[in-house]
């Protein structure tokens, strides 16, 4: 393939990827900046997100895109109900306390992990995507004739992979209109500056973190939903989703949302431009070596604020 | 005073450790009389349940139990009933061998069998030996017959890479193409589908213009497309483990209407259903099948008695739902493994984990295996030295989302030289 279209291709194919990343890495960073707590069943509500939609489709009877709008809705929110219980139930008794929360996410991880072995099945089920139309992409040359368009074999994407980025783009918009402009907002963003102050002006902080658990979990639990079409559900889905979200997270600052958008959008692309061109095992290495710079020479992440 | 009558939370805990060792019991009586009862020949299954081999592991599972049953209604082995102890090993190498130590240790088996992926061979071999466990494995990997492993591997029941494909670079050079770009999984089975169809359509007068590896835990494929040459004449290709529903949709979709000629291992498509959303392109294009996944027009009674045992239907799939579609292509190993291993254990009167090595010696003994019951794939030749069997192999196009034979090979076409002869080995 010509280096032109490749690039193209490699293109689209890192922002699919970023798309779903943002969202994911969202409520990670989401989760952390509010309630400092590290949440290492991360990826399992991804991966919940992903088997929910599955069940949710093949439950469902009618077309496509009534199914997988159902999943859309439902899904997201199946997960984040269960993530704010499992706050309730657990983070909170154990006082938020950094250390004994990330055992209890990790044993919350296994939890998540076998059940879902246990009911769910080892098998990988694929969800039908509400629209597929292939699109052909055109390329440009400069030819004898001058400037004349062709279409490159290979160089195409699909009506749903674009879908997933737009999509992307809206959840990230709703998410900071509500972070910015609403009143939840405000109690979010005063919980996350200063817990103990919000709570002496009466702001129920054992609700919010509940709440904002739930909504990292079902950020999760969305981008699984839009990734599930395209790849498919399956019970060892969450880890690489992890283990990028907290890359990402890193390089863009622990609790800084803008970071957490832009350091996605970086790896994102980065790793499916490197994949395409090279290797996808170079751009992980890649990604785990930019974490180390940042974590020696700006442990802050590159848009976290410095500690005082 | 309400909250004495409720259950403190450490009481709570104490009950529920309770009810989970109460609940380990059957198991801990089980292997206290393993041994006891000599009554039941043994085998330990070592199967794939969890993990990237989930999908086959399955079938191989109701494969084996259907071959056990038939077996037992024939009055057993030895007139002893055979009794399947299955262990999941996760599709690990290390848990692999682990299994291998239960069987010969705890449960008390006479023999281990059944597995698929040949990371988890390759792992297991080397304890079996240790063992003196006789280890009969379902692979397809040419790594019993090209030496590697020792005199307690032996693969009776699936033809080896090596030979399948040499079986069938021929038909594929002078009908399809030329000019091959490889797609592969990056481990044992995927490097000798490399290196042996590259020897064999290089010997066609072939040639492979690039051989792209994949990770079997890979997920998202279409970064691996556009290393494809444009000149290639011929995309062969071959994938496992849970996504390869997607890789063939993105394969699909990377080259739009104008696609190569693809020829597949059906691997990339076992436990699929070829009706699944994404997968029209696939119309027209050849796989190669170990044996043929719906039936065919000119159907053995054979191969209807295999599936009416394990409950197929002619589409391949569960007879009870029609999605939970088989890995028909590698799951008969099994069935004929078990009755190899019948044959072994009657001809060398087997009585017990003393005789193993007789066992062995009887089934290097074994040479043809005619078209029957027992071998519903079809006729084989078994290698006792290599320990190795070969079979016909069928090449089928997909014709109407269904999969029609085109090409039976012979069995002379996927011979090669012996590598090894394991029989000069002591036990």
């Amino acid at each position: 393939m010509e280096f032109g279209p490749h690039l193209m291709l490699a293109m689209l194919e890192g922002l699919v990827q970023a798309s779903v990343l943002t969202l994911t890495a969202l409520g990670l960073s989401l989760v952390f900046g509010v309630m400092r707590v590290v949440n290492v069943a991360h990826g399992e509500f991804y991966m919940l997100g992903a088997v929910l939609a599955w069940w949710i489709t093949s439950l469902l009877g009618g077309s496509a895109l009534i199914e997988f709008t159902a999943a859309l809705i439902l899904a997201p929110l199946l997960v984040g109900l269960l993530a704010g219980l499992a706050d309730w139930l657990i983070l909170r008794r154990v006082d938020y306390d950094p250390e004994r929360t990330i055992v209890a996410t990790i044993g919350l991880l296994y939890i998540i992990q076998q059940v879902t072995l246990m009911t769910y099945g080892p098998d990988a089920r694929p969800v039908a995507p509400p629209f597929n139309t292939r699109l052909a992409l055109p390329w440009f040359e400069f030819g004898e004739n001058g400037f004349a368009l062709y279409w490159p074999w290979g160089l195409s994407t699909t009506s749903y992979k674009l879908f997933v980025i737009l999509a992307a783009i809206l959840t990230l918009i709703g998410v900071w209109l509500l972070m910015a402009k609403t009143k939840i907002g405000l109690i979010l963003r005063a919980t996350q500056l200063d817990s103990e102050t919000a709570q002496a002006f009466g702001i129920p902080v054992e609700r919010i973190y509940a709440l904002v658990f739930g909504m990292g979990a079902a950020l999760a639990a969305l981008g699984a939903v839009l990734v599930v079409p395209i790849q498919q559900a399956h019970y060892l889905m969450g880890a690489d989703p992890l283990l990028l979200s907290f890359i990402v997270v890193i390089i863009g600052g622990l609790g800084s949302l803008r970071g957490t958008v832009v350091a996605a959008i970086l790896i994102g692309m980065s790793d499916g431009i490197i994949s395409v061109f090279f290797t996808p095992t170079l751009a992980k290495m890649l990604a785990t070596l930019l974490v180390a710079m940042v974590l020696v020479y700006r442990p802050q992440g590159l848009f976290g604020a410095k500690p005082a | 005073m309400g909250h004495n009558t409720l259950p403190t939370r450490r009481k709570i805990l104490t009950g529920m450790a309770a009810v989970g060792a109460a609940s380990a019991l059957p198991d801990v009586t089980r292997f206290a009389h393993a041994g006891s009862h000599s009554a039941p020949i043994k085998i330990g299954f070592q199967v794939h349940r969890t993990g990237i081999g989930a999908a086959y592991g399955r079938w191989y599972e109701r494969t084996t139990n259907a071959a056990a049953k038939v077996i037992n209604d024939l009055g057993g082995i030895n007139g002893r009933p055979v009794e399947i102890v299955a262990e999941d090993d996760g599709t690990d190498p290390k848990r692999g061998a682990e299994v291998l130590e239960k069987f010969a240790n705890q449960h008390g088996c006479d023999i281990a069998y059944g597995t698929l992926f040949s990371h988890v061979v390759i792992g297991s071999a080397p304890r079996a030996a240790e063992l003196k466990l006789p280890y009969f494995v379902v692979s397809e990997g040419h790594h019993v017959a090209s030496g590697m492993l020792n005199r307690y591997t032996l693969q009776p029941g699936i033809t080896d890479v090596k030979s399948q494909v040499q079986a069938m670079a021929p038909w594929v050079a002078s009908n399809l193409g030329k000019k091959v770009t490889m797609i592969y999984p990056d481990f044992a089975f995927g490097h000798d589908h490399r290196d042996y169809f590259s020897a064999a359509i290089e010997a066609q007068g072939g040639e492979v213009l690039a051989q792209i590896a994949i990770p079997p835990t890979e997920t998202s494929f279409t970064k691996y497309f556009p290393q494809i040459p444009r000149e290639t004449e011929i995309v062969y290709h071959v994938m496992v483990g849970p996504a390869v529903l997607t890789f063939v949709k993105e394969m699909g979709e990377f080259f739009g209407p104008n696609a190569p000629q693809l020829f597949g291992f059906v691997d990339s498509l076992e436990g699929v259903d070829f009706a699944s959303p994404g997968l029209e392109f696939l119309e027209g294009s050849y796989f190669w099948e170990g044996m043929p996944r719906y039936a065919q027009s000119n159907q053995t009674s054979y191969d209807k008695f295999y599936r009416d045992s394990i409950g197929i239907d002619e589409n391949g799939a569960a007879r009870e739902n029609a999605q939970d579609v088989s890995t028909y292509a590698h799951m008969f190993g099994c069935w004929e493994t078990l009755f190899t291993i019948k044959d072994g254990m009657e001809s060398s009167g087997y009585k017990g984990p003393e005789d193993r090595a007789k066992l062995i010696e009887a089934v290097e003994a074994i040479s043809e295996m005619p078209e029957s019951n027992e071998h519903p794939q079809g006729e084989k030749i078994f290698n006792g030295k290599t320990h190795q069997v070969f079979g016909v192999q069928y090449i089928s196009q997909v014709e109407g989302g269904k999969m029609k034979v085109k090409h039976t090979t012979s069995l002379e076409d996927g011979y090669y030289p012996d590598e090894v002869d394991y029989t000069t080995q002591s036990f």
